[in-house]
């Protein structure tokens, strides 16, 4: 500091005794000092401690239960770690649990849940993102109609529409089948997911897609080479949607499903609440873990992913 | 219809109420250079949309090379165009860029090597052509642009403001470097502005528009030298034109507008008819057209204060007040004045402007 202070002076053509000058050295210099704690980091801190321990709590004492024995349960303390770790009743919640008619556990659920998921989540996306997209760019007559049809369409609740649903599945052949729930799923998907296409690609600059059409690209080729590559954040938003609020469904699998075809939900639910034998809270707390560990894990994983997306996608021009 | 390249008859297009292009008429030569030149909004993109096929037009016609085009998709018109926001593909390479049109109709793979290279080397962009542009200057993206329309071989050139996202210094180095490639490709281009500098030194013809109708069409001289009405007088040139309002008076066989309690002496004017005595009149001078104390001759001359003076290099610009009017002139840059110096003034009326003051018309 003083060499610059006096090199300068120098430069500037004054007697170098400038170097001694209080004002130039004392006081404020560089980046501003900050306080660790400060009342207001206290507070900010200790508010998102207070939380975070709010919800991880009765996490906690899920994962702690399930590894224990029941003996253990009986002695009632909750909070305390396992003092002989068991992994029991997480094999017996995942392949012997019993769930009403058949002691299989789970696993009939789970795979049920995903051969519901995936084909929803993948048909529902497909159809609204080419719905959005068309919505967003090609002002096709009754486009304005059609749209305001989707949107109240999502304002109706579900529970008026279930029995007219079972007609129509019942009429279609498909009731009691996983291909009825994965009709249901995708329309019921539907408004929702165009809304969100179409405003993500009304966002997207209009004069890229008026270049495209001077390239000569059509309709397909435009979504395909020009929107999707763009489009991905929103894909994954998408999905995260479709696969929790899939995965999640306990209504419409119970309703439009026969019991061979219950989805993981609906299993959890029958084995939390079979009224034969002692409640085995370990099998009960492992069985709940494993029904919600996809959502959890679609989270972590796609939430990565998703950050990736849009710094990808920063693309201005 | 000999060497017409596009030729608009009776366009009119609507958003649903609001009429934006009204009954327009418009033909461009073979190989000119057309720019429209209007205010923000007054349709200058819809009617180059339009022109695209981008936009359907509510009614009218559209022919391009003598093919009436109306209801032809874009690809089919034989156009390119340039955007305002570059609008490149960003997740594509520049090559890609410039090669997608050609792959989307199916161009062999040699050819299409052998246009996007040659549009490479005509725009200076081989170095960037593996580059994605979000690693090009916005210079640089302009340039890809305009090579975009290059490679498709087109008769007609669109663009739509595509320097008005630029700097002032990479602005006045394209305008030179799309002057050039017009003097060497000599296609049809029309460029949409609302800078009249680029107007005035690109044109071969400029199309001035205001809320969708063409205020005139001309050469930029006569644009600027000769403009049609009050709009056009008014919308070029910067700072813009001196009006004095007044009325016209005939005396002693000359003629004399009688502005603010001034006479000016206006016989010299070129009026395409006869004056009328006692009609209402605007009086426009263009800055550069009033000498400052070198009189033309002593009737002629006026007294002014000088009010501000904006030095701008090469020429100095002095704010004056000419009997309680504030007004403009445009003189040699080495000439200095203080506010407050009293100046005498004389007007050049042979090159001066006269409008109607109802129908705002060039008398
Ligand atoms: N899709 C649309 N719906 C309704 N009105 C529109 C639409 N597009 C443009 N307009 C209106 O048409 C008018 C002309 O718009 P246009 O984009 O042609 O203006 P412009 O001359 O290109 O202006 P700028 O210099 O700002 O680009 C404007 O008043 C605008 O509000
Ligand atoms: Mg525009």
């Amino acid at each position: 500091m003083p060499e610059i202070v006096a090199f300068n002076a120098i430069a500037a053509g004054i007697e170098p005794e400038a170097e001694k000058d209080p004002v130039a050295l004392s006081g404020p210099w560089g980046r501003k000092p900050r306080r660790a704690l400060s009342p207001r980091n206290i507070i900010i801190y200790g508010t998102l401690i207070v939380v975070a321990l709010y919800y991880l709590l009765p996490l906690y004492v899920m994962v702690m239960t399930s590894l224990k024995g029941m003996p253990e349960i009986r002695l009632g303390n909750i909070f305390a770690p396992p003092l002989e770790i068991t992994f029991e009743p997480w094999a017996k919640a995942w392949s012997s649990a019993c769930t009403g008619l058949n002691c299989d556990g789970l696993s009939r659920g789970f795979w049920n849940s995903v051969r519901i998921t995936v084909p929803s989540t993948i048909v529902s996306i497909a159809i609204a993102s080419v719905n959005g997209y068309a919505l967003a760019n090609w002002r096709f007559k009754g486009a304005d109609l059609f749209f305001t049809i989707l949107i109240v369409g999502a304002f109706i609740p579900y529970q008026v529409m279930i029995y007219p649903i079972v007609i129509v599945l019942r009429e279609l052949g498909v009731y009691g089948s996983l291909t009825g729930l994965i009709i249901v799923h995708t329309i019921f998907g539907m408004p929702i997911l165009t809304l969100l296409f179409r405003n993500y690609f009304a966002g997207l600059p209009e004069e890229l897609f008026k270049a495209a059409r001077v390239d000569g690209a059509g309709f397909w080729t435009i979504y395909f080479r020009i929107m999707l590559p763009m489009s991905m954040p929103i894909f994954v938003v998408a999905m995260i949607l479709q696969v929790t609020g899939i995965w999640n469904d306990f209504l419409f699998g119970v309703v439009f499903t026969r019991p061979e075809y219950y989805p993981m939900t609906v299993q959890l639910n029958n084995i939390v609440n079979s009224v034969q034998g002692v409640k085995e809270y370990n099998v009960n707390m492992a069985a709940t873990i494993l029904t919600g560990a996809v959502p959890l894990i679609v989270y972590f994983v796609s939430g990565r992913l998703f950050v990736r997306g849009i710094a990808a996608g920063a693309v201005k021009g | 219809m000999e060497n017409v390249s596009v030729s608009v008859k009776d366009l009119s297009l609507s958003f649903g109420a609001v009429t934006v292009l009204d009954t327009l008429n418009l033909d461009i030569k073979d190989g000119e250079f057309l720019v429209l030149l209007g205010s923000s909004g007054c349709g200058k993109s819809t009617l180059l949309n339009c022109i695209a096929g981008l936009l359907d037009v509510s009614e009218g016609q559209i022919f391009i090379k003598n093919k009436n085009v109306t209801w032809e998709e874009p690809k089919d018109r034989g156009i390119g165009m340039v955007f305002q926001s570059y609008a490149l593909y960003p997740q594509m390479s520049v090559e890609k860029n410039l090669s997608f049109g050609l792959k989307v109709a199916k161009v062999e793979k040699a050819e299409i090597d052998k246009r996007v290279s040659r549009a490479a080397e005509i725009l200076q962009i081989q170095p960037l052509l593996k580059r994605k542009p979000a690693e090009l200057s916005g210079g640089q993206r302009q340039r890809v642009a305009i090579g975009r329309a290059l490679v498709r071989d087109v008769d007609v050139f669109l663009f739509d403001e595509p320097l008005s996202n630029l700097d002032a210094k990479l602005r006045s180095e394209l305008r030179v470097e799309i002057k050039r490639l017009h003097q060497s490709l000599k296609n049809t281009m029309i460029y949409v502005t609302h800078d009249q500098i680029e107007a005035l030194t690109l044109a071969d013809r400029i199309a001035v528009m205001k809320s969708g109708v063409i205020q005139q069409l001309a050469d930029p001289m006569t644009i600027y030298n000769a403009p049609e009405n009050l709009f056009v007088a008014g919308f070029i040139g910067s700072p813009s034109m001196n009006f004095f309002r007044g009325e016209l008076q005939l005396r002693d066989e000359r003629a004399f507008v009688h502005a603010n309690g001034v006479d000016f002496d206006v016989s010299a004017y070129p009026s395409r008819g006869p004056f009328r005595d006692g009609q209402k009149v605007v009086l426009g001078v263009r800055p550069e057209h009033v000498r400052v104390d070198e009189a033309l001759s002593r009737q002629l001359s006026h007294q002014a204060v000088v009010d501000i003076e904006e030095p701008m290099g090469a020429d100095n610009l002095l704010w004056l007040k000419l009997a309680g009017q504030s007004m403009s002139v445009r003189i040699a840059g080495q000439r200095r004045y203080k506010p407050g110096t009293a100046v005498t003034l004389s007007f050049d009326m042979a090159v001066a402007s006269i409008f109607d003051a109802v129908s705002e018309n060039r008398l």
